[in-house]
């Protein structure tokens, strides 16, 4: 197979070293089907055993190894590195603190998902002794591709909101919260859409749509914003009429 | 050095971990659990599993039917009893993850849609498309995030269990991104790290997947058992050995050779009419021997044979298995709805692990494991394929419970002990951070490690190359001592990180080349050449391997047997 060489510029930073972020430059030889990830990978294992970056599953499915590749919000594990150019530029996700080299800290990502309550709500539980609930291929269509996240924050990345109001909950946390308000089995709309509502939260979007192209699993959180949006002022707007919405 | 103190640790946040935590939880609101892991839980290997998890949901299936396919499916090396609480418990699990969200696919009626698997006799595996482990994963992660009294610490690496007066009394753990190392203390300790599958060169396992929690217990002095069996998926993608589920089979794919022909139907490979939805070791066994027999194909990345979905249609293809038509198009440039998948078999699951009985409890008392990280013999010599999420499950709940109430009767163990150990273990971890000296690359001990146990332990083994593993891999304990490290920061520090991970590795590789080699005879996933038939006069045991400085030390256990006694395994 045709080998090529390709320069890598990597951003780097060590908290116990450095004031700033500086880059360092790999020439190595890449291989066709690489993607961006193994490049990573092979100067890790034989030129840097230094560079710091995360990864599992190499198959586009744990949401570890989300980067900046030339400029662009990127699953380096799905990342066809023969698109690029003889130089590539790998730095850490955009709009969240680095912790070191490639290795963002996402503690207030955790702390939106943890907010929007993804977990089934009812006012009652089911008994296990009663089975399943039923619920028809058409129901599950309802929410199937909004819950198909993985939390690679790559939206996040992207979202133009998201770096200006860090309050804003962003489009990962929203789609999950509104992935439950649509399953049939949930009855926690009311609940959700008060943390929808709250300070700096789904009205911030700007209709940008930013979050859904880079989305690899193809999720459309822009789509789950703006539905949202529509569900937390119906749902405002039945409150004034009505004195109580679902379980909280 | 800071002590944290907790009721009872988790080790690892897959679904094993997860459902143990929320057990607990649900079992006693007042408890306090830690759930250490090394990543984010959301990260869990669980979340690369595909194609579904079994439990007996249609009326024309029977708990009977579930429990003899497995311990027909173990090779008869399964402890019967272990199997039939699995079997009772299956769909309670399974229910339980649907009340918590899990998408699971559904029949027209509403109720739970279940599809075919290998080696079973009915459709009993329940499946969310082919994204299950994902599904599981998170419905479980979310649901535990209901509980307040789950304390997660995320992306801390577990370096040692501490003992003191013969009971586990808690973990050292390094906060990865201060690098500060920690004594996390608890009346008990549950392992659920999973497998070791990274200790090969050719896996679906991510990179994670480097047998933590069996090192941990092995090195704790509790035995591993029954490591000579390694399941080989018949179906990994050639290179990067991604998983492409054994549902794509289930909804009807063929395998072919070179030549187009479905062997496993042409020629007798022991699958009799189940063919391509044969167990996974004969299926595997049978693509090595087309190869051999000249009947493969050749690639850039060694020999393999073809998984024919053309026939399924577009439609059934996407509705029904559209994560292998992205894993196959990303991966090998390939549309499964036009073109044949290249596949070749896989290092997947090891069956062998932390010995561990009905209770998820090892002989060192407050210790416990479940999932792929435990041997509880569910799975024997081979395990069937949507077994494993649902043992998780089943076995991550008891033994959270028996856990608890085993933490519940102890008493909290001596402060200053749990210091000292820890400041040892501390200088320990200080002496390998950034440790120059030394000449061993750690990516070429690794390599070398994997090379080792696929010439040893592959699918066929036998004497000579067994032996060969298991010099070449005490010859890379030796070398290992004397790894030379670059990175010496605290923050983040991967390769330190990795060292570890491959010291792990290093026991798991030694442990089942060890106990491979006293096993002359062919069951289930361990095929020797030189001793092609199950021999039930003299191996029906489980083997134990205990760590000894001197190397491996081997040792039997009886196998549990019930209502079936051994009988010929064919299909």
């Amino acid at each position: 197979m045709g080998e090529q060489k390709k320069t890598f510029v990597v951003t780097r930073f060590d908290p116990d070293r450095d004031d700033a972020p500086t880059t360092r430059e790999y020439e190595i030889a890449v291989q066709p089907d690489w993607k961006t990830l193994d490049a990573l990978n092979f100067i890790k294992d034989h030129v840097d055993g230094t560079l710091a970056y995360r990864w599992s599953c190499r198959m586009a499915v744990c949401g570890s190894c989300g980067m900046m590749v030339n400029g662009e919000p990127r699953l380096t594990c799905k990342d066809v590195l023969s698109q690029y150019g003889d130089t590539v530029h790998i730095a850490p996700l955009a709009n969240f603190p680095v912790v070191r080299d490639l290795v963002i800290e996402f503690d207030g990502f955790m702390e939106k998902f943890e907010r929007v309550k993804p977990w089934i709500l009812r006012a009652k539980e089911k008994a296990v002794e009663e089975g399943t609930h039923r619920q028809s291929p058409e129901q599950l269509a309802d929410f199937q591709h909004f819950s198909m996240c993985i939390n690679c924050m790559l939206c996040y990345a992207a979202c133009p909101v998201v770096s200006n109001e860090p309050a804003f909950l962003g489009p990962a946390a929203i789609a999950l919260g509104h992935r439950y308000n649509l399953d049939s089995r949930d009855e926690g709309n009311g609940a959700r859409n008060q943390v929808f509502r709250g300070d700096g939260t789904v009205f911030s979007c700007s209709y940008a749509n930013e979050c859904s192209e880079v989305c690899p699993k193809k999720v459309d959180p822009a789509a789950a914003v703006n539905q949202a949006k529509i569900g937390a002022l119906l749902d405002w707007a039945k409150g004034l009429v009505l004195p109580r919405g679902g379980p909280e | 050095m800071e002590v944290r103190r907790h009721d009872v640790i988790i080790v690892g946040g897959g679904a094993a971990g997860l459902r143990a935590a929320v057990a607990i939880a649900d079992a006693d609101p007042s408890a306090d659990v830690a759930l250490v892991s090394k990543v984010y839980p959301m990260r869990s290997h669980t979340v690369s599993a595909e194609g579904g998890a079994a439990a007996v949901a249609r009326p024309d299936d029977s708990l009977e039917d579930h429990a003899f396919d497995t311990v027909k499916g173990s090779d008869f090396l399964g402890d019967q009893d272990v199997i039939q609480y699995f079997v009772e418990q299956a769909a309670r699990e399974l229910i339980l993850l649907e009340h918590w969200g899990c998408p699971w696919s559904r029949n027209e009626d509403g109720t739970v849609a279940t599809r075919a698997f290998g080696g079973m006799t009915t459709k009993r595996t329940w499946f969310a498309r082919d994204k299950v482990g994902f599904h599981m994963l998170h419905t479980l992660f979310q649901h535990s995030m209901r509980y307040a009294q789950i304390r997660r610490y995320d992306e801390y690496f577990v370096t040692k269990l501490l003992v003191d007066g013969g009971a586990v009394r808690g973990v050292t753990a390094l906060d990865v991104r201060s690098g500060e190392l920690f004594v996390i203390a608890a009346r008990a300790v549950i392992l659920c790290t999973g497998g070791g599958g990274r200790a090969f060169p050719f896996t679906t396992n991510g990179n994670i997947k480097t047998g933590d929690g069996m090192a941990l217990a092995y090195r704790a002095g509790v035995p591993l058992k029954d490591m000579e069996f390694v399941q080989y998926h018949p179906t990994g993608l050639p290179r990067t050995g991604i998983l492409i589920t054994e549902a794509a089979r289930g909804e009807g794919g063929y395998v072919r050779n070179a030549d187009g022909e479905r062997f496993l139907v042409e020629r007798d490979y022991g699958v009799g009419t189940k063919a391509e939805l044969g167990p996974r070791d004969m299926i595997s066994r049978a693509i090595v021997q087309e190869i051999e027999a000249g009947r493969g194909l050749k690639g850039t990345y060694g020999e393999y044979v073809h998984l024919d979905l053309t026939h399924l249609g577009e439609a059934h293809i996407e509705a029904k298995l559209p994560f292998v038509r992205e894993l196959a198009r990303t991966y090998v440039g390939v549309d499964p709805v036009h073109e044949m998948i290249p596949i070749r078999p896989v290092v997947h699951y090891m069956m062998g692990g932390v010995d561990v009985d009905i209770d998820g409890a090892t002989d060192l008392p407050g210790l416990y494991a479940a999932g792929e990280t435990a041997s509880i013999s569910m799975n024997g010599a081979n395990r069937l394929g949507s077994n494993s999420l649902t043992e998780c499950l089943v076995f991550g709940a008891r033994s959270g419970e028996k856990a608890l109430e085993f933490a519940r009767g102890s008493s909290d163990a001596s402060e200053d002990v749990l210091r000292q150990q820890g400041a040892e273990e501390g200088a320990r971890i200080d002496a390998l951070r950034g440790k120059r000296k030394g000449g061993e690359k750690m990516a070429v001990i690794r390599e070398q490690m994997a090379a080792a146990l696929e010439r040893g332990c592959g699918v066929y083994r036998e004497e000579s190359s067994l032996e060969e593993a298991c010099r070449a891999l005490a010859q890379l304990r030796g070398r290992y001592a004397d790894l030379g490290l670059e990175d010496a920061s605290r923050v983040f520090n991967t390769e330190l990180v990795a060292a570890l991970e491959l010291g792990n590795m290093l026991d798991v590789a030694e442990a089942v080349a060890n106990s491979a080699l006293p096993r002359k005879e062919s069951r289930g996933a361990h095929t020797r050449k030189d001793y092609p038939h199950r021999d039930d006069q003299n191996f029906l045991y489980h083997t134990l391997c205990s760590f000894d400085p001197g190397g491996p030390r081997i040792g039997k256990k009886p196998v549990t047997l019930g209502r079936w006694e051994p009988q010929e395994r064919k299909y």
